[in-house]
């Protein structure tokens, strides 16, 4: 599914090399979590893998069913099938949820040769979508995330990744910044789009979040690249440990 | 933006200067002729008081961001009239339609002039001025004559050939909708409406397209206790332009004046609103959403206003968004006097400009002067560009970045929409909005 291989990044405007070398294989229908301490740079991979702008590839690759992601607009990369769940959703007064997430879905299904779905459809199936997320037919009548409570903008991250279906999900941190119930919200809308066809990978700082969302893989990131790979227990051993240990071992 | 309450020293000074010599005023009139009958005493008097302050030059302080030359040019330069590309921004809604060319009422191409609750006559059609009309007419434009001169508003009053003369007594049961439309290449057209709204009244006037190749209006409106007067005007993309427009509004205690106006591309366009807020518990809000494209014909909007807040307990608002590219000039000057004794003030005032590249400009002027101390003042100024934190929120979803761009360009317009409060009237400007952007009147 997302092949990732000796990736070099570096900030478009000041010289400084973040990704030194990442090398990741996610195949289809697994959960892959990166932990790894502040700095090492997993946003800046969710990031590049999603096409934003400042970062330069210097060196690697990173594709998506066998398609290179890295020349493709984010919007071509949305298409393909990549979803990346942001770690603070964006704020768009005057633009609603509803009208938002439509043109988004359409878009993409046009991209694909697919038919647009008609205003029923949409709503019906949003509507349904919503209510298991308990998000109310209220919020998303609302400008895009605009007054939303920190856990209701992360259930709304997890309604667009429903809506918009995606093959490989890309969540940044979406546990920070929510309580307990918020957390079981977002896992259980996560946990009820796995299939064999779908992959995710979880960047995360805590393992509490994947108690939850179980991975099969764990890495840790440090300093640009993955040192260490392997299953859930490597989780608990940084929550219990921390990094130190892992990577001295690494080094 | 920080509350602030300053006293700042009037920066506005009248006409300064040594008077402009006679020949330019003289060639400006030279095509025009006092209109005969009614309200002669008016139209001498606003005649008198255009020659005592001349027309204004480069050094003048209130035109230091606006080149005047092209309103004072004794006749306009000749432009093309578009043809109709698209259904009138209000077709469909029940409304009293009334069509002007160049200026000019047609009769023929408006509706019966009768609508429940309303009066409704043409100033060229008026008689000798008597009557509610006749105390009215070039009034609050004299008033609005100080601390600021505004000679084209007196021109306007002087020569103005037609307009509506509308006194609202009663509700009327749907908006009244004054069209303009192009008659000739070359037209300089000018006209001047007269709207008193009576006690407890409300009236929605609509005001869509241009007229004349140059145009000058004078809307006068006086708001009586407890009525509400609403002005919504679009000027749309396909009308080459050059205009100016004063309105200028009397509120009285718990009265309302709320105006929107959108302005899509154009050449050169300035829009004064002079409100005076004379009774307590009013409210007067003032809002415009303009694109402009710098492209096909040079762009440069200017809108300037000047609130004065002359009772207790009165809101005011100035919500002013503009949308620059290709070396478009967007420009606001927008004044709030607080006089003393009007305590319990809330004044508000935003211009912003949302530049989408380096050439362009937004020139703002906001000002405060205040002389009661018990007043709630704010006013901030932004120019800024697309956020890309956004654009590529939006993309990463699979919306194209064209279409990105339209949601952020509707997302900056928003607060000044939101000052339109019939949700059907806003709707459809909201449509027509997304087709102009879509259609890449501003991208």
């Amino acid at each position: 599914m997302l092949k990732i291989d000796n990736l070099h990044v570096k900030l478009e405007e000041e010289d400084k090399q973040i990704l030194k070398g990442l090398s990741l294989e996610v195949p289809a229908g697994q959960v892959h979590a990166i932990m790894g301490p502040n700095g090492s740079g997993k946003s800046t991979l969710s990031y590049v893998l999603s096409g934003r702008d400042g970062y330069d590839v210097t060196e690697g690759s990173a594709s998506l069913d066998g398609e290179s992601l890295l020349d493709m607009e984010p919007e071509e990369r949305a298409a393909a099938g990549l979803f990346l769940a942001f770690q603070y959703p964006v704020e768009i007064p005057g633009v609603g949820n509803m009208t938002f997430l439509r043109t988004a879905v359409n878009a993409q299904r046009k991209a694909r040769g697919q038919d647009e779905l008609s205003s029923g459809d949409f709503l019906k199936l949003v509507r349904a979508k919503a209510a298991e997320l308990q998000i109310s037919p209220d919020m998303l009548k609302r400008p895009v995330n605009v007054g939303f409570s920190g856990g209701e903008k992360k259930r709304n991250e997890i309604l667009q990744m429903a809506m918009l279906e995606p093959r490989m999900c890309i969540m940044d941190e979406t546990d920070s910044g929510l309580d307990v119930d918020a957390m079981r919200l977002v896992s259980d809308g996560v946990n009820a789009l796995r299939s064999p066809d779908r992959s995710f990978l979880v960047i995360t700082h805590y393992q509490r979040l994947l108690n939850h969302i179980q991975p099969d893989v764990v890495h840790i990131m440090a300093d640009g690249r993955i040192v260490k790979s392997g299953g859930p227990e490597l989780a608990l051993q940084v929550e219990q440990e921390g990094y130190g240990d892992l990577l001295s071992e690494a080094r | 933006m920080a509350d602030l309450a300053v006293r700042t020293k009037d920066q506005t000074p009248s006409i300064e200067g040594a008077p402009k010599p006679a020949g330019a005023l003289d060639a400006r009139l030279a095509a025009l002729n006092l209109p005969q009958g009614g309200f002669a005493a008016a139209r001498q008097d606003a005649a008198a008081r255009l020659r005592e302050m001349g027309l204004p030059g480069p050094r003048d302080e209130y035109w230091r961001y606006t080149d005047p030359r092209r309103f004072n040019a004794p006749a306009p330069a000749a432009l093309p009239i578009p043809q109709a590309d698209e259904t009138p921004l209000f077709d469909g809604l029940d409304k009293l339609t009334l069509v002007f060319v160049d200026g000019a009422f047609d009769k023929a191409a408006s509706d019966d002039l009768a609508l429940q609750g309303v009066e409704i006559a043409t100033l060229a059609q008026a008689d000798a001025g008597k009557g509610w009309a006749g105390d009215l007419y070039g009034v609050l434009e004299a008033r609005g004559q100080k601390p600021v001169k505004r000679p084209f508003a007196a021109l306007n009053t002087a020569y103005a050939r037609d307009g509506l003369l509308i006194r609202v007594t009663a509700t009327p049961a749907k908006p009244i909708h004054v069209v303009h439309r192009r008659g000739t290449t070359d037209a300089d057209a000018m006209w001047h409406h007269v709207i008193r709204i009576e006690r407890g009244a409300e009236l929605t006037l609509l005001e869509t397209g241009m007229s004349g190749a140059r145009s000058n209006s004078v809307i006068e409106v006086d708001v009586a206790e407890g009525g509400t007067f609403h002005h919504v005007a679009s000027k749309r993309a396909a009308d080459p332009r050059v205009g100016i427009g004063h309105i200028f509004a009397r509120v009285a205690a718990q009265a309302q004046f709320k105006s929107f106006a959108l302005s899509v591309n154009g050449t050169t366009m300035r829009n004064e609103t002079v409100i005076d807020i004379a009774g307590d518990d009013a409210v007067a809000h003032v809002a415009a959403a303009v694109l402009g494209d710098g492209e096909r014909a040079p762009f440069h909007h200017d809108d300037t206003v000047f609130i004065t807040h002359g009772a207790e307990r009165c809101e005011s608002r100035q919500v002013f968004k503009k949308v620059l590219k290709n070396g478009a000039t967007g420009v606001f000057q927008g004044k709030i006097l607080v006089r003393p004794g009007a305590q319990k003030t809330d004044g508000y005032q935003i211009s912003q400009a949302l530049l989408l590249d380096e050439r362009s400009q937004f020139l703002a002027k906001p000002e405060l002067e205040i002389y009661a101390d018990d007043v709630k003042c704010s006013h901030g100024s932004t120019t800024g560009a697309i956020d890309d934190e956004a654009l590529f929120y939006l993309r990463s979803r699979g919306v194209p970045r064209e279409r990105a761009i339209v949601f952020l360009v509707l997302s900056f317009l928003a607060d000044a929409l939101a000052e339109v409060e019939d949700d059907g009237i806003r709707d459809r400007i909201y449509e027509r909005l997304d087709v102009w952007l879509t259609l890449n009147a501003v991208q």
